[in-house]
């Protein structure tokens, strides 16, 4: 149960808010199209390119955006109407869901489609339209309902306020459940409660399940008041969202814990900076998030047990060399370390100096990180 | 060792008897097919010679032995030709190289030996005897006659003959015998052998009752009968020296300027002699009393002498552009309106006459396309020699070699998926063909090039057919799209705008089909 202070000073109805932004920018799409067919004109819609020429990194935002250019979808074109019509029946479905508060994976949009003989060749051009429909409205598709399959969890003393159907104004200590708590659509659309920052104050996510598990049994939580957030490799987009909102909304510091080779140093970057599939979409990246480790620094300094880089970690090295999203200090160095030593750690390798070694010596004095400027 | 001199030894019935092989009767199931065949081309003969619109009848029955096998079967065959005379029916049907065939015109056999061989083989297989009937006239009484091939002496045995009244004014010829063969194994041949004769020969009537009483009758779609082709000389560049020495043997010309102008086509008083003068031989000479020498320096100059005038096609009998598009429509199904609507496409054409070797050919060709043909993957080839379908040995034809080398995309011919025929027919007083076998063309560079032209020029109109119809499908398809899609989109805006009626997409849609879609790639703004 929740008191009722608490309850008070929870985050005020961004979820709501967001909702009816959506819903609006669905009806929005809807009218200018039947406006369009009322007068009798082949209706057009215009949304910013995809195209890689388009795509470019905000140095304010701190991530990838679609640039100036836009494209017209025309209803008089023979290679555009199946999309803009199916388009306009992703709108209204997610329409649908949302208003109704159900939820949809990728999977059901495909099959769902196929009841209105809106066939789709194939789960890949269903997807494309749900991001067609993203860019056009600025939304992403959990704002529509639509979920990929959750593999994600959240665990820590923060309690959430749920806003799906049967749900509603119902409560959950993120702390109920010893496995963590699975960030599905519920959790994603749920309200935060604000939270005493004596017990909380942090955020780390951890991109492996064993040290996820490893961290609630070493009471991470508790020993450093901590949110824990399971990312399961590279982290979902609601995930991605959720560390968005803890931040900004509770202000609490996020802190990633990856492996240490070019992969897992790229998970972290996606949280910080989003992707480039994701460019047309804002607000699922947390720019001051920190990540922590493994660095390559870390297996030299710590003299990690590792493995030898590959051909491929190698190449993926030079690739990440270039990309703007790394052109800070700590990131270069980093990865002109992993080329150095050509080397790399899995996070489990501190074992070596026993079970609790990582959150009793390693976690405390990464936790100090005010940043990753340095 | 020549041939004649075979004959002297064995008698030419024996001796075709024992090289039955090169006649096409190798097996049970091969040789009912050549027997039906050689015996329907003689039929259909007799009926062209005539001018009469064929209405040939092929029944073959089973009588003894396993219906999957070699078994004993009976097989008659009637006709409505112009009819053998009744004393000469066992010459003609007991006595092997005696024929009407040896002169210079367009037929179907080339030796009159066929008929002949079917029977002997039958008779050989079964010692049954053949049952021919005959009538030249209407109004004269039918010849009935039983007969046999003394084989060793190459003579007729008539074993009855009697003659009864004609009262339904008959006239023809039907010929019934006993046979070996094996109809399971021949029957998909002996049935594409009727289906492409109903095409080269589209105004006959043919029906055929097989074994099993299943009744196959392909109708003729005309009853205009092509002109008989009328007999001609030989042309000098047309023959060898064993045809000479005959026929110099058998001339009563008394000087070799006179053999000349008197034995061969194209030669008169002026070209006779400035030949003798190119061939150095005297034109007073004494045609029989010429030397071995002689005669070959005389064929031999034939050969190269380069200003004879061209052999007379009139000894041909091609079919014709609009009898061979009547056959290609009737037995592909395709109507005069699917041609005309655009909807299939048929040309025919026939070349001017050509000469290979000294004998006159004329080639014809067809092109078909539209959906009745299947297409089973490749351009189907139907190759006709004189009016007989060739079955065998397709690979090995000149027409497929000339086929295979046109780049068909050129017509808009996607290989494999654009249904097309194409049809080839050779007319010549010889055919050239590869074996004895008569079913593939060598290709003579002369015959390969007018094969090649002819399809060249028959394909002209299919580039303009097909880019038509890849057009026509196209725009359907385009206008389809909006069809399907326009509506949805009124439906789904309407929904999500929540008002309360559909716009009226129609004025939308007209406007399409009237002006046609728009195309292109997501411009930039």
């Amino acid at each position: 149960m929740v008191s009722k202070k608490e309850k008070k000073s929870r985050s005020k109805g961004v979820v709501k808010e967001r909702k009816d932004h959506v819903l609006s920018s669905l009806e929005q799409l809807g009218g200018q199209v039947y406006d369009q067919l009322a007068k009798k004109e082949f209706p057009t819609v215009k949304m910013p390119s995809r195209s890689i020429a388009n795509i470019i990194y905000d140095d304010k935002t701190r991530q990838y955006i679609l640039g100036k250019r836009n494209v017209k979808r025309s209803a008089r074109n023979v290679r555009h109407v199946r999309p803009f019509t199916q388009l306009l029946w992703t709108a209204m479905f997610t329409d649908e869901l949302t208003e109704q508060n159900k939820t949809s994976t990728l999977r059901d949009v495909f099959y769902s489609a196929q009841a209105y003989e809106m066939d789709f060749q194939d789960q890949q051009e269903s997807d494309n339209l749900i991001t067609d429909l993203e860019t056009v409205t600025g939304f992403s598709r959990e704002d529509f309902n639509v979920f990929p399959e959750e593999r994600s969890a959240i665990f820590g003393d923060l309690t959430v306020e749920y806003t799906v159907p049967g749900y509603e104004g119902r409560t959950l200590n993120l702390s109920s459940h010893p496995d963590g708590v699975m960030i599905g659509p519920a959790l994603t659309t749920s309200e935060f409660v604000r939270p005493d920052k004596k017990k909380v104050d942090k955020v780390i996510a951890i991109e492996k399940g064993g040290l996820f598990t490893r961290f609630i049994e070493e009471r991470v939580h508790q020993r450093f008041k901590a949110v824990l957030i399971h990312t399961a490799g590279q982290a979902p987009r609601a995930t991605r969202f959720l560390l968005r909102r803890l931040n900004q909304e509770l202000d609490l510091p996020v802190y990633i814990f990856t492996d240490g080779d070019p992969w897992g140093m790229h998970i972290a970057m996606v949280i910080i900076s989003g992707s480039a599939n994701a460019a047309h979409l804002r607000e699922l990246n947390t720019p001051d998030a920190i990540w922590g480790g493994v660095w390559a620094t870390d297996i030299v300094d710590y003299k990690l047990p590792s493995d030898p880089l590959t051909d491929l970690d190698l190449k993926r090295l030079n690739e990440l060399e270039k990309d703007p999203r790394y052109a800070g200090g700590l990131w270069q160095r980093e990865i002109d370390t992993f080329r150095k030593v050509r080397k790399k750690s899995e996070q489990e390798a501190f074992s070596r100096y026993g079970l609790t070694y990582i959150v009793d010596e390693y976690l405390p004095k990464k936790l100090k990180l005010k940043s990753n400027e340095s | 060792m020549t041939v004649a001199e075979v004959f002297q030894e064995i008698s030419a019935a024996d001796f075709f008897y024992r090289n039955r092989d090169i006649a096409g009767f190798t097996s049970p199931s091969r040789s009912i097919y050549s027997t039906i065949r050689e015996l329907v081309e003689n039929s259909l003969d007799a009926c062209e010679t005539g001018g009469i619109p064929p209405d040939i009848y092929v029944r073959l029955s089973h009588e003894s032995g396993p219906l999957d096998g070699p078994g004993v079967y009976d097989l008659r065959i009637e006709d409505n030709g112009i009819g053998v005379p009744g004393e000469v029916i066992p010459s003609a049907f007991g006595q092997v190289l005696y024929g009407s065939k040896y002169k210079l015109r367009q037929t179907r056999g080339t030796f009159g030996l066929g008929g002949k061989m079917a029977l002997l083989y039958g008779q050989i297989t079964t010692h049954g005897e053949a049952q021919i009937s005959s009538s030249t006239n209407p109004k004269q009484r039918i010849t009935d006659i039983g007969l046999r091939t003394d084989i060793q002496h190459n003579k007729p045995i008539v074993l009855k003959k009697k003659t009864r009244t004609n009262g339904s004014h008959w006239k023809g010829t039907i010929i019934e015998f006993k046979t070996e063969a094996d109809y399971s194994r021949a029957m998909p041949r002996i049935l594409e052998y009727f289906k492409q004769t109903a095409i080269i020969v589209p105004y006959a009537n043919l029906t055929f009752v097989d074994p099993r009483g299943r009744l196959y009758h392909f109708t003729r779609g005309t009853t205009v009968v092509p002109p008989a082709p009328t007999e001609t000389l030989p042309h000098p560049h047309g023959v060898d020296v064993e045809t000479v020495q005959r026929m110099l043997k058998l001339t009563n010309a008394k000087t070799l300027q006179e053999f000349l102008r008197k034995n061969f086509q194209r030669i008169g008083e002026t070209t006779a002699r400035k030949f003798l003068l190119y061939a150095k031989l005297g034109s007073k000479k004494n045609p029989r009393n010429l030397s071995s020498a002689d005669m070959v320096t005389l064929v031999s100059a034939m050969k190269n002498y380069e200003d004879f005038v061209s052999p007379d096609p009139t000894s041909l009998s091609p079919l014709g552009a609009d009898l061979l598009a009547t056959g290609i429509k009737k037995e592909l199904g395709i109507s005069d309106e699917d041609v005309q609507n655009g909807s299939a496409f048929v040309a025919t054409l026939q070349r001017k006459p050509a000469t290979y070797s000294g004998f006159p050919f004329i080639i014809e060709v067809g092109i078909a396309s539209g959906k009745q043909i299947e297409t089973q993957g490749k351009i189907l080839l139907f190759r006709f020699a004189n009016k007989i379908p060739l079955l065998f040995d397709e690979a090995s034809d000149v027409s497929w070699k000339v086929v295979d080398q046109i780049d068909w995309r050129g017509y808009k011919v996607i290989p494999g998926e654009t249904p097309l025929a194409v049809f080839v027919h050779v007319c010549s007083t010889k055919i050239p063909y590869k074996t004895v076998g008569k079913e593939f063309i060598a290709d003579r560079p002369e015959v390969e090039h007018e094969i090649l032209n002819a399809i060249r020029e028959a394909s002209r109109n299919l580039r303009i057919y097909l880019s038509r119809r890849e057009h026509l499908a196209q725009e359907k398809k385009r206008v389809d799209v909006f069809e399907k899609y326009l509506p949805k989109m009124a439906q789904f805006s309407t929904k999500l705008s929540r008002a309360k009626k559909e716009p009226d997409i129609k004025p939308l849609l007209k406007g399409l089909i009237k002006y046609g879609v728009e195309e292109g790639e997501e411009e930039p703004e």
